[in-house]
C-alpha cells in the first residue's frame, strides 16, 4: 500500500501509533510479565512444597507473594486485555485505528518504566530492607508505618500503571463512541467491544481511587498526614474501605473482557448465533454496577455492625444472578449446535466450567458467617485463582488461539494447541483444587511454613504449579511457530462459523492499515 | 466519520468523570469520619465536653472500664494511667488521673487522641472533663497529673460488660522536627 512506509527496526516500535503494533507490544509485555510473575509463584510453591523453611527468609517469602500478585494483576492480566482491545476493537467496529493513536503509544510505553520501578525493589544494593512485603492489597499500617523503603517506588509504579490504564480506557471509549462503522448501532456491537467499553468505564472510575489510596499512603509515610494512622486521628480500616472500593471493580476489570471473548468463541464453534445477546449486554452492565456497592465483603472480619454485614452479604449474592444469566446463555448457545472442539473452543469451554467453580466458591465466601471462618485461608486463594487463571488467563489464551490466524495470516499447530490445553487443564486443577481443602482445614495465607497436616495438599499444588508454568512455555513456542508460518496460510474467514467484520471484511493477515474506508453494517 | 471535535467532547466528559472520582476519594476521608461519628461505630468519639445529667444510678449493674495508653514514635514523654481498670456503676460520675512527664530536654506540646472499644459503647460513654480536649505543653522534666471525668449512660446495651478507653499521645509541637506537622 502507498502509505505503508513506516520506520523500521526499534524505531518502528518506539514511535508506532498503529493499533496493531501497540496491541502486539502489549501482548508480549503481558506475556513477559506473566513469566516473571509465574517465576515468583514457583518460588512460593517451592517454599511451600514441604513444611518448614527451605529457600527463603519469611520476609522475602512475603515479598514474593506481594510481587506475584501485583505483577499478575497489573502487569499480566490488565495489559493482556488492553493488548487485545487494541488489536480487536478497531477491526471489530470497522475503524481505521484507535481514536487517539499517540496517546495509545504513550500509555504503552509508560508500562515498562512502571514495572522497572516496581522490580528495582528486588535489588538489595538499592533496598537493603527488601521489596514490598505487605501483600498485593498493601493494607495500612503494614505499608505505611512498617513498609520498607522500596514502598515509595511501588507507590510511583502504581501511579504510572494507573495513568496508563486510564489513558487506555479513554482511548477505548472514544474509539467505540465515535468511530463505529455506519450502521453499527450500540446494540449491534460485538460482545468483546461491549464488555471492553464497560471495563473502560470501570477503569476510569476506580483508577483515581487507587491513585488516591497510594497518594494518602505516600503523604502518611513522608509528609506527616495521618489518614490511616489511628494515633493521629486517622483509621487503618479507612484504608481497607478505599482500597476495596477500587479493588472490587478491579476484579471485574480482570474478567469482563474474558466474558466478551467467550461470547465470540462459543457461537463460532457451535455454529449458532450467541443466545440472548441483549441479556448479555445488560448482565455485563449490572455486574459492573453491582461491583461498586459490595466492596466491604472483603472486610467482614473488621468488626462491622450486623446491618452492614447483612447488606454487603445480600448485595454480593445478587451478583450471582447476572453472572448466572451469562453462564446459562453460553450453555444455551451450545445447545443443539454442531460443536467442534478446536483449541480456542476447548479453552473457552474450560473457562465456562472452571470459572463457574470459582464463582460458586465466591458465593460461599460472600456469606458472612462462612467468610469469618474462611477469611485469609487458602480457600480464598483457591477461589480467586479459579476465577483468574482459568477465567482471565484461559480467556486470554483462547482469544490468542482464536484470532492469531487473523493477526499473522497463518494457522497455529492445532495438535500442539490441544496438547497445551490438556496439560494446562490438568495442571491448573492440580495446582488450585487442593487449596480448597487445605483452606477449609485452616491453612492460612501468606505464611511460608505450615502445619504437617497440610503437607500432601501443598506437595500436589507445588507439582501442579511447576507443570502449569512449564506448559506455558509450550504456548510461547506455539505462538512463535505460528508467527513464522505455522501450519500454513489461514483463510480469510479463518473459522467456518466465524462472524464479525474482522472475519468477513478483512483478509488474513489483517493489513497494517485496515478499514481506511468504513464498511457498511446492515 | 468522526472529527477531532467529537473526540474532544467525549474526552472532556471522561476527564470530568475522572476528576469527580478523584474528588470523591479524598471526600471519602471526612465522609467516613462523619459516618462513623453519627453511627457511633468504629470507636470514633466526638471530642467534646458532655454535661453530667442527673441520671438514675444503676447500682445493680457493674461495667469494667480499662485504660490503655500508647506513645507515638518520636514522642519523648512518659504517659500512663494511674489505674489500669476500674469497675463502675452506670450513671455514676468517676474520675481517673493520667500521668505525663516530659523526659526530653526540650519544651514539647502533646495531644492525645481517644478511642473506645467496642465501638458501639462510644455512644454511651460521656466525658465531662478530659485532657484530650486540649493540648498540654510541658517544659523539660516537667510532670503533670491530668484528670478525666466520665460517666456511663445507663442505656448501655446489656451485652457490653467491658469498655476499653485508649489514649494515643503524639507530638504536637509546631516547630519540632518530630512533630506531626513535619514528620
Amino acid at each position: 500500500m502507498a502509505h505503508d512506509h513506516h520506520p523500521t527496526g526499534i524505531k518502528r516500535w518506539l514511535f508506532t501509533t498503529n493499533h496493531k503494533d501497540i496491541g502486539t507490544m502489549y501482548l508480549w509485555f503481558a506475556f513477559i510479565m506473566f513469566l516473571v510473575g509465574g517465576l515468583m509463584a514457583l518460588g512460593i510453591r517451592a517454599e511451600l512444597f514441604q513444611p518448614g523453611l527451605q529457600f527463603w527468609e519469611p520476609n522475602f517469602f512475603n515479598s514474593l507473594t506481594t510481587l506475584h500478585g501485583l505483577i499478575m494483576v497489573f502487569g499480566a492480566v490488565m495489559p493482556a486485555f488492553v493488548g487485545l482491545a487494541n488489536w480487536l476493537i478497531p477491526i471489530q467496529v470497522g475503524a481505521p485505528d484507535m481514536a487517539l493513536p499517540r496517546m495509545n503509544n504513550f500509555s504503552f510505553w509508560i508500562l515498562p518504566f512502571a514495572f522497572t520501578l516496581l522490580l528495582l525493589s528486588l535489588v538489595p544494593q538499592l533496598f537493603p530492607d527488601g521489596p514490598p512485603n505487605f501483600g498485593w492489597t498493601f493494607y495500612a499500617p503494614l505499608s505505611t508505618k512498617f513498609g520498607p523503603a522500596s514502598t515509595d517506588f511501588f507507590i510511583f509504579g502504581v501511579h504510572l500503571m494507573g495513568i496508563s490504564s486510564i489513558m487506555g480506557a479513554i482511548n477505548v471509549i472514544v474509539t467505540v463512541f465515535n468511530m463505529r462503522a455506519p450502521g453499527m448501532t450500540l446494540m449491534k456491537m460485538p460482545m468483546f467491544v461491549w464488555t471492553w467499553v464497560i471495563t473502560a468505564f470501570l477503569l476510569i472510575m476506580v483508577m483515581p481511587v487507587l491513585a488516591g489510596a497510594v497518594t494518602m499512603m505516600l503523604t502518611d509515610r513522608h509528609f506527616g498526614t495521618a489518614f490511616f494512622d489511628a494515633a493521629g486521628g486517622g483509621d487503618p480500616v479507612l484504608f481497607q474501605h478505599v482500597f476495596w472500593f477500587f479493588g472490587h471493580p478491579e476484579v471485574y476489570i480482570m474478567i469482563l473482557p474474558a466474558f466478551g471473548i467467550a461470547s465470540h468463541i462459543i457461537p463460532t464453534f457451535s455454529r449458532k448465533p450467541l443466545f440472548g445477546y441483549a441479556s448479555m449486554v445488560y448482565a455485563t452492565a449490572s455486574i459492573a454496577f453491582l461491583s461498586f456497592i459490595v466492596w466491604a465483603h472483603h472486610m467482614f472480619t473488621t468488626g462491622m455492625p450486623v446491618a452492614g454485614e447483612l447488606y454487603f452479604m445480600i448485595a454480593t449474592l445478587i451478583i450471582a444472578v447476572p453472572t448466572g444469566v451469562k453462564i446459562f446463555n453460553w450453555v444455551a448457545t451450545m445447545w443443539e449446535g454442531s460443536i467442534t472442539f478446536e483449541t480456542p473452543m476447548l479453552f473457552a469451554l474450560a473457562f465456562v466450567i472452571l470459572f463457574t467453580i470459582g464463582g460458586v466458591s465466591g458465593v460461599m465466601l460472600a456469606m458472612t458467617p462462612v467468610d469469618k471462618q474462611y477469611h485469609d485461608t487458602y480457600f480464598v486463594v483457591a477461589h480467586f485463582h479459579y476465577v483468574l487463571f482459568p477465567g482471565a488467563i484461559f480467556g486470554t489464551i483462547a482469544a490468542v488461539y482464536y484470532w492469531i490466524p487473523k493477526w499473522t495470516g497463518f494457522m497455529y499447530n492445532e495438535f500442539l494447541g490441544k496438547v497445551h490445553f490438556w496439560l494446562s487443564i490438568f495442571f491448573v486443577n492440580l495446582t488450585f483444587f487442593p487449596m480448597h481443602f487445605s483452606g477449609l482445614a485452616g491453612m492460612q495465607r501468606r505464611v511460608p511454613d505450615y502445619n504437617m497436616m497440610f503437607e500432601s495438599f501443598n506437595a500436589l499444588s507445588s507439582i501442579g504449579a511447576l507443570g502449569l508454568g512449564a506448559t506455558q512455555l509450550l504456548f510461547m513456542y506455539i505462538v512463535i511457530n505460528c508467527i513464522k508460518g505455522g501450519q500454513g496460510k489461514a483463510t480469510d474467514q479463518v473459522w467456518e462459523g466465524a462472524e464479525g467484520l474482522e472475519f468477513t471484511h478483512l483478509p488474513s493477515p489483517a493489513p497494517y492499515h485496515s478499514f481506511d474506508v468504513a464498511p457498511e453494517v446492515k | 466519520m468522526h472529527s477531532k471535535n467529537e473526540n474532544n467532547k467525549v474526552i472532556k466528559k471522561l476527564l470530568a468523570l475522572l476528576l469527580m472520582m478523584t474528588v470523591f476519594v479524598f471526600a471519602m476521608v471526612p465522609l467516613y469520619n462523619v459516618f462513623c461519628e453519627i453511627t457511633g461505630i468504629n470507636g470514633k468519639v466526638v471530642v467534646s465536653e458532655a454535661l453530667y445529667e442527673t441520671v438514675e444510678k444503676d447500682e445493680t449493674r457493674q461495667v469494667t472500664i480499662e485504660f490503655v495508653t500508647s506513645i507515638k514514635r518520636g514522642m519523648p514523654w512518659e504517659f500512663k494511667s494511674t489505674l489500669y481498670k476500674v469497675d463502675v456503676h452506670p450513671g455514676e460520675l468517676n474520675e481517673v488521673m493520667f500521668y505525663a512527664k516530659n523526659i526530653s530536654n526540650k519544651t514539647i506540646t502533646g495531644q492525645t487522641v481517644p478511642s473506645i472499644a467496642p465501638g458501639q459503647a462510644s455512644f454511651y460513654l460521656n466525658k465531662t472533663e478530659c485532657f484530650c480536649f486540649d493540648q498540654q505543653t510541658l517544659k523539660p522534666g516537667e510532670e503533670i497529673y491530668m484528670p478525666m471525668k466520665f460517666y456511663v449512660d445507663p442505656e448501655l446495651p446489656e451485652s457490653v460488660h467491658t469498655i476499653t478507653m485508649s489514649y494515643a499521645l503524639f507530638n504536637a509541637t509546631s516547630d519540632d522536627s518530630n512533630s506531626v506537622a513535619s514528620r
